[in-house]
């Protein structure tokens, strides 16, 4: 089986090393295409890191008017083509994860693409190189997966709408989906939280 | 008479300001000439980096995944490092101070002035009147060289390292307890304990890359025992969370001690032949039953005879701690008591079986081994030993009535300095008014003083007080090696040469006891030479360098100290068979709990404790100037417990005054709850107005000398402030005298 990420948010210390590394990618010099949320400060100092869960059927690539969303063979999604990319932002709003970002100054579209560059000459995404806990790690399924006391999860359940993905999440043993509508209840957060927000979450720059 | 009377200028002229991108901008387009294999200039994990040169200038990273320690992993402040080196904000040439404004100057008259104030002084109030403050920041070539400049050639014995403020308490009481000051194991050793005690230590935080290890032990099946007064990063993630007071680890370590003897979970073979001076401490414990310990530190005795079960009955297990227990008047007491459960339990020099300390600076370790520490020799020698004496003496060809005596710990040196015993002061690799604890008192300290020099490559907070500021070098601009917390020599390499006239860090303070006439000991051409001389001064010592090379060290990606002789591995686990006490034994102390100097009281019902956040570090004169790192955490904040919050009527990011017997400040309040109803927390990475270190309280430890950073008194007081947080687009910088320019 080919190499996938595997998201382990037990794991993630909220330090943004992925953040800040995926900058460094050759393909989008300067620009993260990873966030990283509180969960909620006022609580729990658990945090969370988002990639692009690379899914299936993406809602990105279907919701793209202009066809300029493609899926690798090995079912990783690229960023828009820059020849195709209408400026419509389609993809942006319709993510259910929130990944895609909009490039303001060439007017294109820009997401994870697993460090393409680097994964297809046997280099690790960025990210997964420098996470200090193996919050994001990347490999094969068979390789990672016995290695962990944590359930490989790749089905999202928004409302609606079922995502598989090719990103795993990892979760306690007893998960067998996410349900994200239950998880929508809470009013008020923490300043902290917006804060990271405004700084990492922003879907344009 | 050093003074900053025109503050706006200097930070208008010298920031910090935010810089957020490689010298000529985010470029995918680039020509690598040179990948240089080196180690991240921030904590003691020392990670290995490769950075990218283009063209004299490092333009990006690229993870190291042939580096054991790390595989390829950094820490957000690691992977932005390489962004300080071309910052707009690096100083230049060299600086002296007249009317009050930095004037750009050549380096013939800086070091001449310099020179001839030094002697000035020395000539009028003795040799003593100079004094030298370095840090652990610096490659181990640099700390020995200012403890060499100190005493060859200077003469004064007035000497510390910043070190003082970090790793002090671990290292007295490794000394008394092990007769030997590093880490028992290496990392390796942690994926092999069934549990992990780690007492003090945020090292999800502050130590991020050490996580690899705790994960791979949890992995393997372990459990974590946390002990903290709030819940970290590290301690959410821990099986058993004690969240006690700050300040009362003797009394848990105690009851855990306790619980042990009434389990007979101890080792009596390995007590009986390889320890001394059971009796007294197994007599103490029996005072402490767990409900007494619960008293005093606030977390249930059922918690601590879990902790004290699951430590005692695991086969194998490592105890580590951090600044947590050390930064306390009873630092070195915490520290035994925790190592007296290692010594009863005979969990120590086996694999999966052990003891460390969590360094806080990339070379801590290295930089309190070889002679800058106010009463060290190179190699852990003593300078109140007059056989050490003699062998440096030796190696320096110094007469040894020349050797200065004995110096004082860095705050008592800066009281020295309001007593007017210190009139001249050099500093290297620190930022005084970000790190000392009670700073409007180190403030008093510098402007009492007649000549102030200091060597850095920015403006810290400190600086802004020099007479004279030297540009030093960056760490991709000079070579040599550092250690890291497990106790490896690494080597660190150039990658570019310093920008402008900055020059590297050696060869200013060579220059400097050249023109004080001392050329004889300081022959030096390179830091290679420096080595050398450092592996003949540490011969024969406890941290024994002379079996390395540099070439060595990198070829087996690091060596473990002590390395005797040319063929020998190095040594990665210590204790296997003997202590370094003269008979090979390791020592209990039987320690009595005492609070911490200053407890609440009606006027300061709760209790301030200090630490890091993993977007900066330390004193945060190199992070606080990278825009990446300042958008994640821009402002210090004070954690309130909701309870405490609701009492005193305040809301979620309303600012407010904390207050204790020294100074105030006003912080946004995070209410969380993380942390201790009694218990306040506020991250220390700033200067001026928003420094922790205006409250914190400087009593020492008596034996390590190291302030009581983690707790204090103080009181919230509501002031109403419309203020907010700095938020999203507004946030221009880390403090108010922290103006943005050009980014």
């Amino acid at each position: 089986m080919e190499e996938t990420m595997f998201i382990d948010p037990q794991r993630c210390i909220g330090c943004r090393a992925c953040v800040a590394a995926c900058r460094e990618c050759a393909t989008h010099k300067g620009y993260s295409m990873i966030f990283v949320d509180y969960i909620d400060r006022a609580e729990t100092t658990a945090t969370v890191p988002t990639v692009c869960m690379h899914c299936e059927e993406p809602t990105c690539a279907l919701v793209c008017p202009a066809d300029a969303i493609k899926v690798s063979d090995d079912g990783v999604v690229m960023s828009a083509l820059k020849p195709r990319c209408l400026d419509c932002r389609n993809c942006v709003n319709a993510c259910p994860f929130g990944v895609p970002k909009y490039n303001t100054e060439i007017h294109l579209q820009m997401k994870c693409d697993m460090c393409y560059d680097r994964s297809s000459t046997g280099l690790k995404p960025m990210c997964a190189s420098v996470c200090p806990t193996g919050a994001i790690s990347f490999g094969k399924y068979e390789q990672i997966v016995p290695l962990r006391r944590t359930k490989p999860v790749n089905v999202h359940v928004f409302g609606h709408q079922q995502v598989e993905t090719k990103v795993y999440l990892m979760l306690p043993t007893n998960a067998d989906e996410v349900r994200v509508e239950g998880m929508l209840t809470r009013t008020d957060e923490s300043w902290i939280d917006t804060q990271v927000e405004h700084s990492d979450k922003s879907n344009e720059f | 008479m050093s003074r900053v009377e025109h503050l706006d200028q200097i930070v208008e002229e010298f920031g910090p300001h935010l810089h957020d991108a490689p010298h000529d901008g985010w470029r995918a387009d680039r020509v690598i000439d040179r990948v240089v294999p080196t180690h991240c200039p921030y904590c003691a994990v020392q990670c290995g980096m490769n950075l990218l040169v283009e063209d004299d200038h490092v333009v990006g990273v690229e993870p190291r995944y042939d580096f054991p320690v790390n595989e390829g992993r950094l820490c957000p402040k690691g992977v932005t490092a390489y962004l300080q080196v071309h910052h707009p904000d690096r100083l230049l040439h060299p600086l002296i101070k007249r009317n009050g404004h930095f004037e750009r100057a050549s380096w013939d008259e800086a070091l001449d002035l310099i020179v001839t104030k030094f002697k000035e002084l020395q000539t009028n109030y003795g040799k003593d009147s100079i004094g030298v403050y370095s840090g652990s920041s610096l490659t181990t070539e640099k700390t020995y060289l200012m403890g060499k400049f100190a005493r060859a050639g200077l003469g004064t014995r007035y000497v510390d390292y910043n070190g003082r403020l970090c790793m002090v308490s671990a290292a007295a009481g490794n000394n008394k307890a092990f007769g030997i000051d590093r880490a028992a194991n290496a990392w390796s050793d942690i994926p092999l304990a069934e549990v992990l005690l780690i007492a003090g230590s945020n090292c999800a935080e502050t130590f991020p890359v050490l996580n690899k290890f705790l994960w791979q032990q949890r992995d393997n099946g372990g459990r974590w025992i946390i002990v903290d007064p709030r819940e970290t990063p590290t301690a959410r993630q821990g099986d058993l969370h004690l969240q006690l007071k700050p300040g009362t680890d003797v009394a848990l370590a105690n009851g855990m001690l306790h619980v042990l003897i009434e389990e007979n979970l101890i080792d009596q073979a390995f007590i009986d032949s390889r320890t001394n001076d059971w009796q007294a401490t197994r007599a103490l414990a029996a005072r402490y039953s767990p409900d007494v310990a619960a008293q005093i530190c606030g977390v249930p005795a059922q918690k601590i005879v879990d902790a004290a079960l699951l430590y005692g009955r695991a086969k194998t297990a490592m105890v580590m701690h951090a600044r947590g227990i050390e930064h306390h008047t009873n630092g070195v007491n915490n520290v035994l008591s925790y190592i007296n459960l290692v010594l009863a339990t005979g969990k120590i020099g086996a694999p999966g079986r052990g003891y460390g300390t969590i360094t806080g600076q990339g070379n801590g370790q290295g930089g309190r081994e070889h002679g800058q520490k106010a009463d060290q020799l190179p190699g852990q020698r003593s300078i109140l030993n007059p056989e050490h004496r003699r062998h440096v003496c030796q190696v320096w060809d110094l007469p040894e009535d020349e050797l200065p005596q004995a110096g004082v710990s860095v705050v008592e040196m800066f009281t020295k300095m309001r007593e007017g015993e210190i009139r001249g002061l050099l500093s290297i690799c620190n930022n005084v008014m970000v790190s000392l604890p009670d700073i409007n008192d180190v403030r008093r300290s510098l402007e009492d003083l007649e000549f102030y020099v200091c060597i850095d490559f920015f403006m810290s907070e400190g600086a802004r007080y020099a007479d004279v500021v030297l540009p030093g070098s960056a760490w991709s601009e000079d070579e040599g090696v550092t250690c890291n917390s497990e106790g490896r020599v690494v080597k660190i390499n150039k990658a570019n040469n310093p920008p402008g006239e900055a020059r590297a860090d050696w060869w200013i303070v060579q220059e400097i006891a050249h023109r004080m006439g001392r050329e004889k000991y300081f022959g030096f051409n390179s830091p290679r030479e420096i080595f050398e001389e450092l592996r003949i001064a540490s011969r024969g010592a406890s941290a024994d360098y002379y079996g390395m090379k540099w070439e060595k060290i990198e070829k087996n990606n690091g060596i473990f100290w002590p390395c005797p002789t040319e063929d020998h591995p190095g040594t990665p686990r210590l204790f296997e068979d003997r202590f370094y006490h003269p008979d090979g034994k390791a020592k209990f102390h039987a320690i009595e709990y005492n609070p911490p100097k200053e407890v609440p009281d009606e006027e300061f019902p709760l209790i301030l404790t200090s630490g890091r956040v993993v977007y900066q570090y330390l004193s945060g004169n190199q992070t606080r100037r990278i825009g990446f790192l300042v958008e994640q955490c821009p402002e210090p904040y004070v954690e309130v417990h909701p309870e405490t919050a609701v009492k005193l009527k305040i809301n979620d990011g309303e600012r407010v005054r904390v207050v204790s017997r020294r100074g105030e400040g006003v912080f946004p309040a995070l209410v969380v709850k993380t942390i201790r109803p009694d218990t306040i927390f506020i991250p220390y990475h700033w200067g001026e107005q928003l420094a922790v270190n205006q409250l914190t309280n400087p009593a020492l430890d008596p034996t390590s000398k190291i302030p009581e950073f983690k707790a204090c008194a103080a009181r919230i007081e509501k002031i109403h402030s419309r203020q907010l947080p700095i938020l999203g687009r507004q946030r221009k910088g880390a403090s108010a005298s922290e103006v943005k320019k050009g980014s």
